[in-house]
């Protein structure tokens, strides 16, 4: 079931009365395709969960439509929309087991939809043994890990075979090597299930790793939709080539002039099609090449040796950062105790912002 | 670790000691009272030991009268008190405009005195030669007739003290209960929503579940003060209850310490105690209760 958006928006009021309002949702106008998993990804307060609420229902939108394939379901509300969702602290009913928990959306059908023991039985079963919990089944809430709390909220989000599943920072309460193991578990959950699944997170490389199709936003306005490593590659403008990646992409004050792209002074690629004056240039960590004889110098600072990784941090007068951080797999022995290095870079690595609206220029760079 | 422990003692000394003089002795005291026949607490003499005075006290028929009226009392206004706390309690949870108004409302008669608002009461239900009381009139304007509730017969006395006693206990209830409500994640409700969860199994199967540790707090506290019921009865009937036949055991226990006959502490210890063994008994039985239903 894909998700269409069409000019949504959600106002809340100010605090006081003469507070503007607060956007949340700033005309969101996209689709989600139908059975992929999508991540809304956006630094904190940006309007995530808000989002999610407006598609669950929830939230009521301020404006706008939302529809579930062909079927308008801004104005239903949100148990008649055949949605699961999944809560950030999973709101699993700690007085019941995990079981009852499960079952919970099963015996609240009525009509032609109830179903007997029998069959609610054989549902929690499956949709238990779908998140791996079957051996819990009898214990509480209470006496479980967090990941298996994650799962009984999963599996109870997906005993009524949702058309949609919403995951509101699945991953958020879990220690580190949990969180790993948990969005694998996401991914495969959802291509068993083949349920459009769509989840919040603030997190660039948990969206990055598991999602089909990432949504970017920031302070409540939609950024950029795509696969992940292609907002990667192309990033619409600085703040997405920003908010993706970590390290951090590098970011430069720079000039066009003369079909050259210039950072500090120094002409480091060559820019065609594009007319002359001030831009932004970001450079990914492993866009940098230590080249004794490249174009770009920089001041060193400091060699970083982390496992498989090797960063050199300098700094430059042109960046907007105060280091430089750059991930390199030459051999950097010629430098080690030098003052200064240079780079020479490689060009798909190298986005050119507009230094107004800091909107992506698109430019060969070579 | 003896070292230690004489320490713990230590530690403990001051309580024990405070306990020990002003809880543990008189309680003991009461129970030697008891069992000693026609004590006289000026000579501090009996003039023997047994068990006459609970015979005395369980055929008399003045604590017969008082162990029904706190039974009656205790049986209408536990349940029927917590069941109005929760429903005036729901219903504040549910409004948002006036909210602060409504507790503060329903707060009132808790901070009221007792005494003062049994003057209300008499005043609202009294029939005198002068007037039947606005609540008669009330009455007699939907075509009943006026009733004694003050003087008149034992289920109108009754009526009102059930009434009465309800009325201001009801105030602490609320409290405790709206902030028992407000404290439910109300994550739970929206995931009962998404669920499309009907409004009564929310209720029965997620809201009364997570604030039944706190009805049962009501429960419990209810009974033990119901038994121990006394001077919302005066306030109402005067101090001569027992021609009233509205006593209490604990208006029992009163009379007989400094009744107008000149004190009987004897009589007066056994009816504690037999107290004592019916409110035990009751909290036992709701603690049994309670460990099948009330999930903490």
């Amino acid at each position: 079931m894909k998700v269409v958006l069409k000019n949504l928006t959600k106002r809340f009021p100010g605090r006081r009365k003469k507070e503007p309002d607060v956007i949340a949702v700033n005309n969101f106008d996209f689709e989600i395709p139908d059975g992929k998993l999508v991540g809304l990804l956006g630094p904190s307060g940006c309007g995530k969960s808000t989002a999610l609420n407006l598609i669950c229902g929830l939230e009521t939108p301020t404006e706008g439509r939302i529809f579930f394939g062909e079927e308008d379901v801004t104005d239903l509300p949100p148990e008649k929309r055949g949605v699961g969702l999944v809560f950030q602290n999973y709101a699993l009913y700690p007085h019941l087991t995990v079981r009852q928990n499960i079952r919970f959306p099963l015996e609240n059908l009525r009509g032609s939809e109830k179903l007997s023991k029998e069959e609610m039985d054989a549902k929690v079963e499956e949709a238990a043994g779908i998140v791996q919990i079957s051996r819990l089944l009898d214990r509480k809430p209470s006496e479980m890990s967090g990941g298996q709390q994650q799962r009984v909220a999963i599996a109870r989000a997906l005993v009524k075979v949702p058309r949609i599943l919403l995951l509101d920072e699945p991953l958020s309460n879990l220690d580190a090597r949990l969180r790993l193991q948990t969005r694998e578990e996401i991914r495969r959950i959802q291509s068993e299930t083949g349920i459009t699944t769509v989840f919040v997170t603030h997190d660039q490389e948990e969206a990055m790793s598991i999602c089909d199709m990432i949504v970017v936003m920031k302070e409540g306005i939609f950024q950029q939709l795509g696969a992940p490593q292609e907002v990667y590659e192309n990033p619409a403008n600085l703040f997405v080539a920003k908010f993706l990646g970590n390290p951090q992409i590098n970011t430069f004050e720079a000039e066009i002039s003369s079909g050259k792209l210039v950072i500090a002074g120094e002409p480091v690629l060559n820019a065609d099609h594009i007319s002359d004056g001030k831009v932004f240039a970001a450079i990914r960590p492993e866009g940098f090449i230590v080249d004794p004889s490249g174009p770009m110098h920089c001041e060193l600072k400091r060699i970083e040796v982390m496992g498989r990784d090797t960063s050199v941090i300098s700094s430059s007068s042109a960046s907007l950062d105060e280091n430089i951080r750059s991930i390199v797999s030459e051999d950097i022995s010629s430098i080690s105790g030098a003052s200064s290095v240079a780079f020479s870079l490689k060009p798909e690595k190298v986005h050119i912002f507009d230094h107004d609206t800091e909107e992506r220029i698109p430019c060969a760079l070579s | 670790m003896k070292k230690n422990n004489y320490k713990a003692w230590l530690y403990l000394l001051p309580a024990i000691l405070f306990l020990g003089i002003f809880m543990v002795y008189p309680l003991v005291d009461v129970l030697v009272y008891s069992f000693e026949e026609g004590y006289n607490s000026a000579s501090q003499t009996f003039f023997g030991t047994g068990l006459y005075n609970y015979s005395y006290v369980l055929h008399d028929p003045y604590f017969l009268q008082a162990v029904k009226n706190t039974f009656l009392i205790v049986v209408i206004t536990v349940p029927l008190s917590t069941a109005f706390a929760l429903l005036i309690s729901l219903a504040l949870n549910s409004i948002e405009k006036l909210r602060d108004f409504f507790q503060t409302v329903y707060f009132l008669p808790y901070v009221t005195n007792t005494l003062a608002v049994g003057l209300v009461f008499m005043i609202l239900f009294k029939k005198t030669p002068y007037s039947d009381g606005m609540i008669n009139l009330l009455i007699n304007l939907f075509g009943g007739e006026s009733v004694d509730f003050i003087d008149g017969p034992y289920w109108a006395k009754m009526f009102v003290m059930c009434f009465y006693t309800i009325w201001v206990v009801l105030p602490f209830k609320i409290l405790i209960l709206t902030s028992a409500l407000a404290s439910v994640n109300k994550e739970y409700y929206s995931a009962a929503k998404i669920d499309a969860t009907p409004k009564w199994r929310v209720f029965t199967k997620i809201t009364l579940p997570m604030i039944s540790p706190m009805i049962f707090y009501l429960v419990i506290t209810g009974f033990i003060g119901a038994f121990k019921a006394y001077s919302d009865e005066v306030a109402l009937f005067g101090t001569n209850l027992n021609a009233a036949g509205m006593n209490t055991i604990v208006g029992y226990v009163y009379d007989m310490l400094y009744g107008n006959s000149g004190g009987f502490p004897s009589y007066a210890s056994a009816a504690a105690l037999i107290l004592f063994v019916i409110v035990l008994t009751i909290t036992c039985i709701n603690l049994m209760v309670s460990k099948k239903t009330v999930y903490y």
